[in-house]
């Protein structure tokens, strides 16, 4: 399993101790970072002066859409925006299912669109899938800063 | 100015002198002509008379040879002024003697002329026989005399003549002058009143009558055809201010109507403006709703599943049976809103106009339901080929809606049947689906379509009470009409226009 870290942009603390237990449940050991917002996202991505951030890029962002100060669309512009993150996997995890999120999701490059079920068991199995495919199926792009 | 253009009063002036002045001048040259004729003949006759006294009294002379005699005879022609030459020839041709005595014989002709009196070289000749009656010629006489007596006539008369012609044609113009005001004056009068009508465009005024010749017939006619253009001109006059009437009032009514168009529009505008401004509310909330609404949800769900996980050994049953009714109805609520969102998302959706195949679509449906409950068996009866214009996306959700509605509620039947069709009401068509199931009371048939009515339990059938809600809402934002029939346990038909 790719030993890379998770980066949860959840404000919701909530939604962070569920998706953190359906993760753990599942197995998935991975290190979870969390940005209670926007923010503190692209501070972490890219440190707090637009240099650079965490040392290591997580393996797969999982975003909340609906973030106090800024929210989720902008982070995912900043991040296909910047040159050493163009290419990292980013899932938009979020409560709507409305269709304009989700083509403005697509069309700002997420790599994937999860709508959050209300029932906990469905959301469970919705979080093992993602750990599972992201973590483990999927071949991401090498990280420019590993070149 | 030529002759053509000189006004009709000298032109008949000219006529009428220019007939007069030829009859008169004819006349005159007639009557010297005559004068002078006559007075030639006069002449000639007084100059024989003369000349055969004379001869008569010369016989003597010539016969006795007396020339002082002759002379004396031939000189009692200083009586006859005109007389200017005179001379006595004997029996051989020799001149006698002359008058007057002093008159160069070369003035005469040597041997007596012809006998006879004529007028030769502006004189009157005479030569006159002598002789006794009745026996031979004693000599000739001869007599020359002016003519002076002639022309004093000839200029007389045509002096005479001249001053009739003149007074004759004084006399003429002035009758001319008055006479041909016969015919100028209504002729005038006719091209006065003419004019006066074209400057003036007053079909009103007539050309006076003066008489009952072919210019009183014409003047008649005229005046006929003035009143006939002058009733022309009036009734046109009252079409045209009729039409003036209908124009202004259809301009009045025309600004009214724009008036009331204008209201209108802006009334519309309001409520358009409104309806935008509502919907932009309903689009907020909507998305509010779909964000904020299911997270608390989600937290009641998964902590209540937490407990159930983690604590189960420190619950009892009672306990975690709560804890299932408590994820029951999260999740219950979950639907219910996301059913919410649905109708909203009906409300507000873009309506794209296309063709669409209402039974292609319900067999689609009708598969997918089999597929996804396959212990089912029901029997579908699907009409083919009921077209219809509308949005395709928003037909399929209403028509996916009564379908389900259909394959819900037929569900304890034990032949379950389907029925999509179409029939005509009042001469519009009605699509319809029909099934055998629960059916319904008619009492509550107005409550079918309200959100969250419902008129069975949940126990009973599953459901949120939007479904039928968000049919009607589809078929009142295509302009038709939703209405069902049914009875208890007989089976519901739902009918809907588009």
């Amino acid at each position: 399993m790719n030993p890379g870290k998770i980066l949860l942009v959840e404000d919701n603390p909530d939604d962070v101790a569920l998706t953190i237990r359906a993760l753990k449940s599942h197995n998935i050991t991975n290190d979870v970072i969390v940005a209670q917002d926007g923010v503190q996202a692209l501070e972490y991505l890219f440190g707090p002066d637009g240099g650079p951030g965490a040392d290591e890029l997580p393996a797969v962002i999982l975003l909340d859409l609906k973030l106090p100060k800024v929210n989720g669309m902008q982070v995912l512009q900043r991040i296909r925006a910047d040159e050493r993150t163009r290419l990292l996997p980013v899932v938009i995890l979020t409560s709507s299912d409305e269709e304009r999120d989700v083509i403005e999701g697509y069309s700002l490059g997420a790599n994937s669109y999860v709508r959050k079920p209300v029932d906990f068991v469905e959301f469970t199995e919705a979080a093992k899938q993602l750990g599972l495919y992201w973590l483990l199926m999927n071949r991401a792009a090498p990280t420019p800063r590993k070149l | 100015m030529s002759l053509r253009d000189w006004p009709i009063k000298q032109k008949l002036t000219a006529m009428l002198l220019l007939i007069s002045g030829l009859v008169l001048l004819l006349t005159s040259a007639a009557f010297v002509t005559y004068q002078v004729v006559a007075f030639r003949q006069t002449t000639l006759k007084n100059l024989s008379t003369l000349g055969r006294v004379i001869a008569a009294n010369s016989t003597a002379s010539l016969a006795f040879a007396n020339q002082a005699d002759a002379r004396e005879i031939l000189s009692a022609l200083k009586a006859e002024p005109h007389v200017v030459a005179a001379a006595l020839y004997d029996k051989d041709g020799r001149l006698f003697s002359r008058y007057p005595a002093d008159l160069p014989r070369d003035s005469l002709s040597a041997a007596p002329a012809r006998d006879g009196y004529r007028f030769e070289q502006g004189h009157v000749i005479g030569v006159e026989p002598v002789a006794e009656v009745g026996n031979a010629r004693l000599g000739t006489l001869y007599l020359k005399s002016d003519m002076k007596a002639v022309s004093r006539t000839l200029w007389l008369s045509a002096g005479i003549a001249a001053g009739v012609m003149g007074i004759s044609l004084l006399a003429a113009y002035l009758l001319a002058a008055v006479l041909q005001g016969w015919i100028s004056q209504p002729v005038l009068a006719l091209a006065e009143t003419a004019t006066a009508i074209s400057t003036r465009q007053d079909y009103s005024v007539r050309a006076p009558k003066l008489g009952e010749d072919e210019l009183g017939v014409l003047t008649d006619a005229f005046n006929q055809m003035l009143a006939r253009i002058e009733d022309q001109n009036r009734a046109l006059k009252q079409s045209e201010e009729q039409l003036r009437r209908y124009a202004t009032e259809l301009e009045h009514r025309v600004a009214e109507r724009t008036h009331e168009l204008e209201e209108r529009n802006e009334a519309l505008r309001r409520n358009a403006a409104e309806l935008t401004a509502s919907n932009t509310e309903l689009d907020a909330f909507a998305y509010s709703v779909s964000h904020d609404l299911r997270a608390p949800l989600r937290s009641i769900d998964g902590f209540s599943q937490v407990l159930l996980e983690d604590y189960a050994a420190r619950l009892d049953e009672a306990g975690r049976d709560s804890l299932q009714r408590v994820r029951a109805a999260t999740q219950r609520m979950g639907t219910l809103i996301d059913d919410l969102l649905k109708l909203a998302r009906v409300t507000r959706a873009e309506m794209r106009t296309e063709a669409v195949d209402l039974s292609d679509m319900a067999r689609d449906i009708a598969a997918e339901l089999q597929r996804t409950t396959p212990t089912r068996q029901v029997e579908f009866a699907i009409a083919p080929g009921l077209g219809t214009r509308g949005d395709p996306r928003l037909l399929r959700v209403a028509l996916d809606n009564l379908l389900r509605n259909s394959w819900k509620y037929t569900a304890k039947q034990a032949q379950p049947r389907i029925e999509f069709g179409s029939i005509q009401v009042n001469g519009t068509r009605a699509f319809m689906v029909r099934d055998n199931g629960a059916g319904f009371d008619m009492k509550y048939a107005d409550k079918l379509f309200g959100v969250f009515q419902r008129l069975h339990s949940v126990a009973e059938f599953e459901g949120t009470g939007v479904g039928l809600a968000t049919v009607r809402r589809i078929i009142s934002r295509h302009g038709g009409r939703i209405w069902a029939e049914g009875a208890v346990d007989q089976g519901a038909t739902f009918y809907f226009t588009l």
